[in-house]
């Protein structure tokens, strides 16, 4: 069955089509991976999904519900998390205020018992910490704790994202570039932690990456995308030899 | 130096991070608590006027220093909160009533103006809180039956267990008691996740909103706590004044506000007090200035604005993070020395942000 779908979309800016007519579907458990050379829609089609842009046509389906009318504040309620391509971490926080951030879906405290600060609010402090303190374990953060995110190297910032929108629970993951700016060791890191993802939390992943060996090596399934259309959908080895994705990437 | 060892989740949720902090926060209420053994009637009442001002800079901090919203117009919440507390004393509501309802009146009118406002950004917003600021003066001014228009209207001043208001000491202790407890109420809302919300959508409204942060509700609710406490400084101003008039609120008391917490340093609340003491101070400096300098520069009439637009520059330019960051590099530079290194604190380029969506 598959948990994630997309059927038909097409995006324009005025006169350009972003993403034409584009479908397919992931199944529960998958790493699925999007590539395509640069323009193609990828990142659009992201945002297509966070409700950051709207689709001029088509519909997108999350555990069979049609969430292309969900607000945008809503999608992460639905147990769909994100990473951006060029960080969108807080910056001025510390990677504890980060993580805890990501439990905000699950905040139960009004702003009155808030402001006096009540044991149902301490409480409340104690459990979001108690998963942040496993995502944290999770990703290996433990020395970063207390320190802000504007004194991170890259390749820690680039975790703490991922830890960030992990702590929301999700059921799909969508990784934008979760590669770029990491040094070959930190890849090899991601790439196990992935997997992790994918078998020990059971949270299905749809990636956008350009790194195509790390790609090949963690994906279950490949999407390929140019112009806005889809070239070709299938396992890492067939995409690998297919003409048109060739033909995209080399211009043979 | 000192290193905290952690044991328990409490130990980041608590204010007080420390025993120094307990033992140095509680010597300041009691060395504040004490200042009328100390101090004559003038004195007191600048500290009062300091108070009044921290309060109101707690409520314009939110705002800007943690939701990073923009407001030139602040001074309409004092005078929301000014007039509402006035007209209700005036009917006969006790002042311990009348303090909550002020507070809610200005949350709620907060809201509503936040509502439609915040869907505007950057300069654009700055604008429209700029005409909000004139949109109330006017209406303080042609509301006659309830503000008494430019003629004015007197703020009763009411008794509290046999005690005035008129009576310095006690009006002292009131201001004082009031910045406590909305200190403590700041710091609760800020260590909650509604706080960390407004911190989110000041650093990266998109991540917030992946984050299923609601951006229109909690910049809302920004823009609604942040009148619930000016309000609340209004009226106590009121009890300052003695005697409201529409042209009190004008952009000149809202640009003090940018002032003091532009100088305090934006997104701490230490800085909400220490630009409180600055600017609540400037002006009494400023007179003193004045008669050394040559009759000519000295009487003129605008020098005091001046004086505040070019600190703000000077602040914005040469120290960014206000008093209160100057005060944490100081720590800093004692707590390492000899190893400080200026470059701590440099803030670092960063190439990644062009292209936000």
């Amino acid at each position: 069955m598959s948990l994630f779908e997309v059927k038909n979309v097409t995006v324009s800016f005025g006169g350009v089509k972003a993403l034409n007519d584009v479908s397919f579907s992931v199944n529960k458990g998958e790493i699925f991976t999007i590539i395509g050379p640069n323009g193609a829609g990828k990142s659009t089609l992201f945002n297509v999904i966070s409700r950051i842009y709207e689709p001029s046509k088509g519909q997108i389906y999350f555990n069979e519900e049609n969430i292309s009318k969900t607000k945008p504040h809503n999608i992460s309620r639905l147990g769909i998390a994100r990473t951006f391509q060029n960080l969108e971490l807080f910056e001025n926080a510390t990677v504890l205020q980060n993580l805890l951030l990501g439990r905000h879906i699950f905040k139960k405290t009004n702003l009155l018992s808030e402001v006096f600060f009540t044991p149902k609010s301490r409480q409340q402090e104690h459990e979001y910490r108690l998963k942040v303190e496993e995502v944290i374990d999770f990703l290996d953060l433990q020395h970063y704790r207390d320190t802000l995110i504007n004194g991170l190297p890259y390749g820690v910032r680039k975790n703490v994202e991922l830890a960030r929108a992990l702590c929301t629970d999700p059921q799909l993951l969508l990784l934008d570039e979760p590669s770029s700016g990491l040094t070959n060791e930190e890849t090899i890191d991601l790439g196990f932690w992935m997997k992790d993802i994918q078998s020990i939390l059971g949270i299905t992943i749809i990636m956008i990456e350009h790194d195509m060996s790390f790609v090949n090596k963690v994906s279950d399934r490949i999407l390929a995308l140019n112009y806005g259309e889809i070239l070709a959908t299938g396992l890492p080895d067939e995409i690998k030899n297919n003409a048109d994705v060739k033909q995209a990437y080399m211009g043979e | 130096m000192r290193f905290i060892f952690k044991t328990k989740y409490s130990q980041d949720i608590n204010i007080a991070r420390h025993a120094g902090d307990k033992f140095w926060y509680s010597l300041l209420i009691l060395v504040m608590a004490m200042m009328p053994l100390f101090l004559d009637d003038f004195y007191l009442g600048e500290i009062s006027y300091i108070c009044i001002l921290s309060i109101a800079g707690i409520g314009l901090m939110i705002l800007s220093g943690y939701t990073g919203l923009a407001s030139l117009g602040h001074a309409a919440f004092l005078g929301i909160g000014a007039y509402t507390h006035a007209f209700l004393l005036t009917n006969g509501v006790p002042f311990l009533v009348s303090i909550p309802i002020v507070i809610a009146v200005s949350f709620l009118v907060g809201a509503v103006i936040g509502i439609p406002i915040l869907r505007l950004t950057g300069m654009y917003l700055a604008i429209a809180t700029l005409a909000l600021g004139f949109i109330a003066e006017h209406v303080f001014i042609k509301w006659e039956h309830v503000t008494g228009g430019n003629r004015g209207m007197p703020v009763p001043q009411p008794e509290i267990m046999g005690i005035s208001f008129y009576n310095s000491i006690f009006f002292y202790y009131v201001c004082l008691i009031f910045l406590i407890v909305s200190m403590f109420a700041a710091i609760n809302i800020l260590r909650s996740p509604t706080g960390r919300a407004f911190v989110a959508i000041r650093d990266s409204e998109i991540a917030a909103q992946s984050l299923g942060v609601n951006l229109g509700l909690y910049k809302a609710l920004s823009f609604a706590v942040s009148g619930a406490f000016t309000g609340l400084a209004g009226a106590l101003l009121a009890h300052y004044i003695g005697y409201l008039a529409p042209d009190i609120f004008n952009i000149f008391l809202s640009l003090t506000l940018l002032l003091l917490i532009v100088v305090g340093g934006m997104g701490s609340l230490h800085g909400t007090v220490f630009g409180a003491i600055f600017v609540g101070f400037l002006p009494q400096l400023i007179a003193i200035c004045r008669d050394y300098l040559p009759s000519s520069i000295g009487s003129q009439p605008g020098l005091e604005p001046m004086l505040f637009g070019i600190i703000l520059v000077f602040f914005i330019l040469y120290e960014p993070l206000g008093i209160y960051g100057r005060w944490v590099k100081i720590k800093l530079f004692f707590e390492l020395f000899p190893t400080y290194k200026r470059q701590t604190f440099k803030k670092q380029k960063v190439f990644t942000k062009s292209d936000r969506v």
